[in-house]
């Protein structure tokens, strides 16, 4: 499986860190809403087709990344970086 | 100007370090390894939005003209400079003190520098076979056009991080951590027996 970083290009998914369900929504710190914590915490969609997903290239550029991926084929449908802040031209 | 007293380096590399020829170099030696043991290495990052500003401090206080771009770099002579990062970038200098050349360029608002040159080991592999040798490590492509002369890369070998810079069509500069840079620099040497190595 390779993943395309949107700074490093494909790479080996031996380079990456799973780092869960990109549909989850972080309730604001203080936030008393347990029905809200009880959602972030451990409602999951677990489709069997297209994901949202976060991935570290934590063998690499070490970005954090928002990646689609198909949970029965494993292709990556899609990759950027999870925080849009940094303006870099992509090499893929 | 204050005479510096800097404490001499040792190599992590030495007990390992053994120059002359090695391997199966009987019809010639077709890499060459080395500890290019430079007197600074930088790590410089630009807070988001500030990285052309950054460069462009690079480029003031080195004189390299770093290209904009992901994994974009320069070598010239005793300096060096990559992107290895979205925002941040590796800087080397044969010299010892460009850390303080630069600790009044970067300001706080524009991003942060880290002096590694105590933290990293620098390894040079090059010859006809260097692609060869580096392939069996690194799970990228080592070939002229997807890794261009300059270019700077983030992988790692069995968990060991390492940074890469092309530094010539047949060379690499390869910067580990120290810790782990004699482990990483014997499984080198095991690895290019079968092209024929010589240590420089
Ligand atoms: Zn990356």
């Amino acid at each position: 499986m390779l993943i395309t970083c949107p700074y490093c290009g494909p790479r080996d998914v031996i380079e990456f860190t799973y780092q869960g369900d990109g549909n989850r929504q972080r309730p604001q710190p203080a936030s008393q809403n347990l029905d809200a914590w009880n959602a972030y915490v451990y409602d999951r969609l677990n489709p069997a087709g297209d994901h949202n997903e976060i991935w570290q290239h934590s063998g690499g550029c070490r970005a954090h990344l928002r990646v689609v991926r198909n949970t029965i084929t494993h292709e990556i449908l899609s990759t950027e970086f999870a925080r849009g802040g940094h303006k870099t031209e992509s090499r893929s | 100007m204050a005479e510096q007293h800097l404490p001499e380096r040792q190599s992590p590399l030495e007990p390992e370090y053994h120059p002359g020829s090695h391997g199966n170099f009987e019809h010639g030696v077709d890499v060459i390894l080395s500890e290019m043991r430079p007197g600074t290495i930088l790590q410089l990052a630009a807070w988001p939005g500030e990285e052309k500003q950054l460069i462009e401090i690079i480029g003031e206080v080195t004189g390299l003209a770093l290209p904009d771009g992901a994994g974009g770099g320069v070598s010239s002579g005793a300096r060096a400079a990559f992107g290895f990062a979205p925002g941040k970038f590796t800087v080397v200098d044969e010299a010892e003190g460009l850390a303080q050349a630069f600790a009044g360029a970067i300001t706080p608002a524009v991003g942060t520098l880290t002096d590694l040159s105590h933290g990293r080991t620098a390894i040079r592999i090059a010859g006809p076979k260097a692609e060869w040798v580096m392939a069996k490590f690194f799970a990228i492509d080592f070939a002229l056009p997807a890794f261009p002369l300059g270019a700077g890369r983030s992988t790692n070998h069995h968990d060991v991080f390492a940074q890469i810079q092309r530094t010539g069509a047949d060379q690499f500069d390869i910067y580990v951590f120290r810790s782990f840079a004699r482990s990483f620099w014997k499984a080198l040497c095991h690895a290019s027996e079968e092209v024929g190595y010589e240590v420089q």
